[in-house]
């Protein structure tokens, strides 16, 4: 396949614009309980339910880090080829609000668990590497409930404390594509690792985008807004286009960007200002002296780096190679680790070739139109193994397989049972074909005779009725030799 | 009944154990006093009906193991009681009941101690003369006009009144020592993680820690063989044995070396403080201990790095008190934001206000550096002289505070001079060691002062065991006339 070349500059009459963009993705750490308390993470739960007296702030509650979340933020370091830091400390970002109990945020600051490491894009027009600046560990704060009542303010504090990871990118993205491709990246490793289930409907990765202009070839990186929160892919990219066409047309009027922090408003699709740099919010960071640093022994991240699965990169390598896939189809493939487990217990027993063609054309195809996961795909791997064998022992056609994938989609059932009971087994006892094809001829006798004083195209038809007459089951091989062999008399 | 005034912490443990008194007893003695006692102000608090019956339920009992077999306590309003109001001396929470039990008073109930009732404070522990606290100043019981000393000033009144025979407070910048020294009374401030700070009120996470107050050195070791221990849910807790300070109290000093730091001979100290620390020098020699001189270099920045580390940690620790969830709420305000302003500005006394002020400033972006961290490049220097000098010395010996106990209202409006008490006893929270205050001597208006014994991080039992033989040795006398009753 043809390389495209990037293309995504804001073209105006004067200038072509690149866009520069910078990610700050906050990732929900999977994991039972919360970050320094011993609450349920479960998502969905009666407001304040899962609020311990820590969550809640009372007077004298104190923080203990739960190491499994710890584990968690190094397995994620290590899926982002990064640096952890042995040693990290956890400070307090302080500000008010109703839904923030202690008036701060436990969160990383100058020292943060995981430091620079970078993952790659496959992007049309070749690989890219995104760099990683950092990830760090924080607690979520609560949620401010305005629209139960006209008067007040409900908070639900069942968030408040839950483990996040917010993974920081170098400004290394350039379109709204590359951001899509990073943020789908970013979640098939994490859930590779089961560090982060990625759902963005309930919040569980949103981002903050950062983006700045400036002219094509220009080294010096323009003045960049940060547009909070934004808690879809989809309104990432319109969010990235919109902000960065506002940010030329202000430059191509003469105008200068201020640095602030802008929202996505996706009714009336625009970003507007939040707040500005002279209005931002002093955090006035500074250690939690309820926290000791957090020491971390390098033994204990080898021991975490020996039980990683195999991450999607080197999977795709692996496929490509062993089982001669084309890079397109390995990407689908190890685009979701139950994806790729799916395919490899098919091929365990079954054609590879026919096993990714299945998987990705026909499986897929019900999936997208079911809105299914492959976990709860109606036909099991089993099951599409056997079909494919089926297949290649030439018990059914392709074209009859289709037929027993429809039942074996609606029905869950086995394809052997399906064959059997629907009587779809292909037909190829030469004498019962033999029968068939003389009925046919016998049948057909004028289209007999024009066909040998001519009229080849009539082999076409015979074959049709051939079928037919065996409702499909007939073995088009078989059927050829015989039809052939017969007219040739 | 005999005079329990008279009795020790020790002595009650001995009677109760030797059953020569009930609890039920003892508890009631100790009621009486409190009631008798109102004047001065020395209680938030008080659990008497729950606390005859917990004495009658220990009455009923055949055997009990514990350090305080049935012996009714105070506690400092800044430890969290399960079911009894806390209020840390503030209007913010003047109301808030809290549902858990904090680690330490969990472990003196746990011995066997009766919640007599909540002691007085400054609010939220800031201050040093307990005229800070919302529910109105605290008289010491050495004279009507005089202060206790602070925070832990509810504590030490009712201690040297006898209203509780024997309490725990929380010591941040000197709040158990000061107070203990300007009472007659013995304070002890533990090596920080050697008791639980889970269920205290914070003010400064990196500098509380709670600490035993009682009428001598050997209610000081039992008393904090009972409430420290290793706790899970406070990060910053020491993870080691229990040590049974009073099975080992001895007073065996011959030998030790006793350091003499020149810094804390400072200017305009008063005659008296100087020459009854010459007084503890001079026992100690007798006793056999090499007194050696010594320096720590850094002491007199220690009172600047305090205030500024201490307000900056107290400037975020009491973000929480904000009217959302517990605790104080205005009803003025038109949202969120005056509803915040006006809580806090009604709920926070002057000096919590003037600490949270400043612990903000010295956070803020642009200060930070200037402030918060040397203040703390500076306290580790101040650790780092300590950890020097005790390479070469067992203990360290000084005056608890600058002077005696001032008069109500001297120093209120003067805020610098208030934080100047603190000099002697900020450097050990700094540095995380402990020490001891022991009463040592009268001065010429006979307001008691006292000696400040300081080691390495869990020596305890060292200083403890020091102190118990300067105590024998200075056998301090104080006859109060129960003039309050």
């Amino acid at each position: 396949m043809e390389k495209e070349k990037f293309d995504y500059y804001i073209k105006t009459e004067k200038n072509s614009w690149e866009v520069v963009i910078g990610l700050e993705v906050h990732a929900q750490v999977i994991s039972d309980s919360k970050l320094f308390s011993g609450s349920s993470t479960k998502f969905g739960a009666k407001p304040n339910t899962q609020v311990s007296l820590v969550d809640s702030a009372f007077p004298g509650m104190l923080p203990v880090i739960n190491q499994y979340c710890i584990e968690q933020a190094i397995k994620t370091g290590l899926g982002l080829n990064a640096k952890i830091n042995l040693f990290s400390i956890f400070d307090r970002k302080n500000y008010f609000y109703a839904d923030l109990p202690a008036g701060y945020q436990i969160s990383q600051y100058k020292n943060p668990i995981v430091g620079e490491g970078a993952v790659t894009l496959d992007m049309p027009y070749g690989s890219k590497k995104v760099g990683i600046e950092r990830l760090h560990l924080e607690q979520d704060a609560g949620k401010s409930i305005h629209d139960l009542s006209p008067d007040n303010t409900f908070v639900d504090l069942n968030r408040s404390g839950v483990a996040l990871m917010e993974i920081v990118s170098k400004p290394d993205l350039r379109s709204p594509s590359e951001v899509n491709l990073y943020v789908k990246k970013l979640r098939t490793i994490m859930r590779y690792l089961g560090t982060c289930d990625g759902n963005m409907q309930e919040g569980s990765l949103r981002a903050d985008v950062n983006v700045s202009v400036r002219k094509k070839g220009e080294k010096k990186f323009g003045t960049r807004c940060e547009i909070k929160n934004v808690n879809s892919i989809k309104f990432m990219e319109m969010a990235i286009d919109l902000e960065a066409k506002r940010q030329v047309e202000l430059l191509e009027a003469g105008k200068t960007i201020e640095q602030e922090t802008r929202l996505f408003d996706t009714k009336k699709n625009e970003t507007r200002s939040m707040r500005s740099k002279e209005e931002a919010h002093d955090y006035r960071y500074f250690p939690d002296p309820d926290l000791l640093p957090l020491e971390i022994k390098q033994s204990f991240v080898d021991g975490l780096k020996k039980k990683l699965p195999e991450l999607p990169d080197k999977k795709k390598d692996r496929f490509i190679k062993k089982f001669k896939l084309t890079p397109y189809e390995a990407n689908v493939l190890v685009s979701e680790i139950d994806i790729s487990k799916y395919f490899e217990e098919v091929i365990k027993n079954a054609d590879i070739k026919l096993a990714k063609n299945w998987i990705i054309v026909e499986l897929f195809a019900v999936l997208n139109e079911k809105n299914l996961d492959i976990k709860n795909s109606p036909v099991s791997s089993k099951n599409l193994a056997s079909l494919i064998n089926a297949i290649s022992s030439g018990e059914i056609s392709g074209k009859i397989a289709k037929k027993v994938f429809e039942i074996m989609v609606e029905t869950g059932g086995e394809p052997s049972k399906i064959i059997k009971e629907k009587g779809l087994k292909q037909q190829s006892d030469p004498k019962e074909l033999e029968k068939i094809v003389i009925k046919v001829l016998g049948d057909n006798s004028d289209k007999v005779s024009e066909y040998k004083s001519g009229k080849e195209k009539l082999y076409g038809f015979f074959v049709g009725e051939i079928m037919k007459a065996s409702s499909g089951k007939a073995n088009p091989k078989l059927v050829n030799d015989i039809l052939k062999e017969k007219l040739k008399k | 009944m005999s005079d329990f005034n008279k009795s020790s912490l020790s002595e009650i443990v001995n009677l109760i154990k030797s059953k020569k008194v009930s609890s039920s007893e003892i508890t009631s003695h100790y009621i009486k006093n409190i009631e008798k006692g109102k004047k001065l102000n020395s209680f938030i608090t008080t659990c008497f009906e729950e606390a005859l019956k917990k004495a009658k339920e220990f009455d009923n009992k055949k055997n009990f193991n514990g350090l305080l077999p049935g012996v009714p306590l105070a506690v400092k309003d800044l430890f969290c009681t399960k079911n009894v109001k806390t209020t840390a001396g503030s209007k913010i929470l003047e109301n808030f009941i809290p549902t858990y039990e904090s680690s330490v008073t969990h472990n003196l109930w746990s011995e066997g101690a009766i919640l007599l009732g909540k002691l007085n404070c400054d609010e939220f522990a800031m201050g040093s003369s307990n005229e800070t606290s919302y529910f109105g100043n605290v008289i010491n019981p050495i004279g009507k006009d005089l202060v206790p000393g602070g925070s832990s000033g509810g504590s030490a009144s009712a201690l040297a009144a006898n209203l509780t025979p024997a309490t725990i407070g929380t010591d941040t910048g000197g709040s158990i020592r000061q107070p203990a020294s300007f009472t007659g009374t013995v304070g002890l401030k533990p090596t920080y993680g050697l008791c639980s700070r889970w269920g205290i009120v914070a003010f400064a996470s990196s500098l509380d820690q709670a600490g035993p107050m009682t009428k001598n050195v050997e209610d000081c070791a039992l008393l904090l063989e009972a409430m420290s221990g290793y706790d899970g849910k406070d990060s910053t807790s020491i993870n080691k044995k229990k040590e049974k300070y009073s099975k080992n109290l001895n007073q065996k000093v011959k030998g030790l070396k006793i350091g003499i730091p020149k810094e804390y001979r400072i200017e305009n100290m008063p005659k008296e403080i100087d020459s009854l620390w010459k007084k503890g020098i001079d026992i100690l020699k007798k006793s056999g201990a090499k007194i050696i001189d010594i320096s720590l270099p850094h002491t007199k920045y220690a009172l600047s790095t305090y205030y500024i580390v201490a307000p900056a940690e107290a400037s975020s620790n009491l973000a929480r008190y904000d009217g959302v969830k517990y605790g104080y709420r205005s009803n003025k305000g038109k949202n969120l934001i005056e509803m915040y302003e006006n809580t806090r500005g009604e709920g926070f006394g002057d000096e919590v206000k003037r600490r949270v002020l400043i612990g903000t400033y010295v956070l803020s972006s642009g200060y930070y550096d200037a402030y918060y961290l040397k203040a703390q490049k500076v306290r580790r220097l101040i650790k780092n002289d300590f950890d020097k000098c005790f390479k070469s010395v067992d203990a360290i010996l000084t005056p608890s505070t600058p002077s005696s106990a001032f008069k109500i209202g001297e120093k209120t409006n003067d805020p610098i001079s208030m934080y100047l008490n603190d000099i002697f006893t900020v450097p050990v929270n700094l540095a995380g060691i402990p020490a001891i205050s022991i009463p040592a001597g009268q001065d010429n208006k006979g307001h008691p002062l006292g000696l400040q014994l300081i080691s390495k991080a869990l020596d305890e039992q060292k200083i403890l065991n020091i102190a118990f033989a300067m105590e024998k040795s200075i056998a301090f006398k104080q006859s109060l006339n129960r003039w309050w009753e």
